[in-house]
């Protein structure tokens, strides 16, 4: 068989992958950086520009330039992802953790937890939480952090229950390894690759939601350049024709979403031994 | 002396015993064969006996002590699915030293290759994985060795290879093995008597099915 000696292998592949998620939410955070005061400030000259050379995703009906709105409230999103996720995960590690190894009781405490989290629509949940939370990014961030652990800490709970079970940690016992030693060795390489990719696959879930719950007016500020208010801001000038100011922000959020979904499934391939020298 | 006194074990107690007052005694150095259809607790004896299941009567005891409850058991069992007794995240390397270092004069006679060490459990075939399985199993605190189906799943060539080493293995360190085969034939060959408990009592309650 032929094989193309510039064809990168997976692994290489995967890693540029990464790579490349990387520097584009890196770009992100410079970008708004750059860009200060801009998009904030009015230009009246400049009002209901359709995409351009000089603004490519035009301008609102204050003339503010809508690609550095955009890029800001990507920033946002980003910032809300990051505090969400990142609590919801550990509070999912924590939950399965104690759900798989402290008993029958706590077991059953956290499944019913967890199948009450599930059955509650998502977004009621959010807006009930952020608004007992008194609203703004806090409320936004403590709402998606509240509602996003309960299929991880399913996936957690279920992993070292399957572990504890498996031929493997019996045996390691058997040859006279101690439980701390067999929960560093054995469960410790499998929860934490579960935990990172499932710490990522939560970021898109949790920007999704927090620009949903900003776009009903639960969240931030009017003056916020948030991806959700910019959409609800929008709806009012569809219907004069000015479609860039919802699609273009529409758009950056779903890539954005879509970027962290490839970036965790690549980053599972990578800590997966059957995959991991493809 | 491996000793099983007044053994019994039952899944539950909704469940039927799967073998009650059994008695069992394997000396060091003995090979004993047990062969049995299937499903009738010959796979859950060398649990309990290895001291994976706890017993629900009577106790398993090596030398007239009862097994100890930590520390490395001088029972192992050697399973029929090698790649279900191992880490799948671990390295050949890693797996081999969770035992006892096994020495480089070992690793030779089981056929364990040097460029196994940097691979991980699914690279390696059934057969070279159960030979690691085995070299972890041998360290020197290992007095018996209980084989479940150990080469039921390999090929007759490889089979013949793996027995002719544990065999060299278990006379040069008069281990005592308990073979528990379907294969009639294997168990004529290399053993000196047959436990046929399980193949004297009667089909155990199955009415469900």
């Amino acid at each position: 068989m032929m094989t193309n000696p510039l064809a990168l292998d997976r692994r290489t592949r995967t890693m540029m992958v990464i790579f490349g998620c990387l520097v584009l939410f890196s770009a992100i955070f410079i970008a708004a950086w750059l860009y200060g005061e801009q998009g904030q400030v009015t230009n009246l000259a400049l009002r209901k520009l359709p995409p351009g050379w000089n603004q490519p995703f035009g301008t609102d009906w204050l003339g503010r330039d809508m690609f550095a709105r955009t890029i800001k409230g990507l920033r946002i999103s980003l910032e809300i992802g990051l505090a969400a996720a990142s609590c919801s995960a550990i509070i999912a590690l924590l939950l399965g953790l104690a759900a798989a190894t402290m008993g029958r009781i706590i077991d059953v405490a956290v499944t019913w937890l967890c199948d009450v989290g599930m059955a509650t629509p998502h977004l009621v949940l959010l807006i009930l939480i952020s608004f007992a939370c008194g609203g703004g990014a806090k409320g936004v961030i403590i709402a998606v952090a509240a509602s996003h652990w309960p299929a991880l800490t399913r996936v957690i709970r279920a992993e070292v229950m399957q572990l504890r079970t498996s031929d493997y940690i019996k045996l390691s016992s058997r040859l006279g390894k101690s439980p701390a030693w067999i929960a560093r060795h054995h469960l410790l390489p499998h929860v934490v690759p579960q935990f990172l990719v499932g710490l990522l696959l939560l970021f898109p879930h949790a920007i999704l939601h927090a620009a949903g719950l900003t776009f009903l007016g639960f969240g931030m500020s009017p003056h916020t350049p948030e991806i959700g208010i910019l959409l609800a801001e929008s709806m009012r000038y569809l219907t004069t024709g000015m479609w860039w100011l919802a699609v273009a922000p529409g758009l950056a959020l779903i890539l954005s979403a879509m970027t962290f979904d490839v970036l965790g499934n690549n980053v599972r391939a990578l800590l997966d031994p059957k995959t991991l020298r493809e | 002396m491996l000793e099983a006194r007044t053994l019994a074990y039952r899944y539950g107690k909704q469940h039927s015993w799967l073998f009650d007052d059994l008695d069992l005694q394997i000396t060091a150095g003995e090979i004993v064969g047990m062969s049995a259809p299937s499903g009738r607790g010959k796979s859950t004896l060398a649990k309990v006996l290895a001291g994976y299941l706890p017993p629900a009567k009577g106790s398993v005891m090596v030398d007239g002590l009862p097994l100890p409850s930590s520390g490395h058991c001088p029972v192992q069992l050697l399973f029929q699915h090698p790649e279900l007794a191992v880490n799948p995240r671990w390295k050949v390397a890693k797996i081999l030293q969770e035992g006892e270092e096994p020495s480089a004069e070992l690793r030779q006679d089981l056929g364990i290759e040097p460029a196994w060490l940097d691979r991980y459990p699914h690279e390696l075939s059934g057969g070279e994985l159960q030979r690691v399985c085995l070299a972890r199993a041998l360290s020197s605190g290992t007095r018996y060795l209980l084989c479940d189906e150990m080469t039921s799943m390999l090929d007759a060539l490889t089979q013949a290879h793996i027995w002719r080493i544990i065999l060299n293995i278990a006379q040069s360190r008069r281990l005592g093995l308990l073979v528990i085969s379907h294969d009639t034939t294997l168990i004529a060959k290399i053993c000196s008597r047959n436990i046929s408990y399980f193949e004297d009592t009667a089909i155990m309650s199955n009415s469900r099915i």
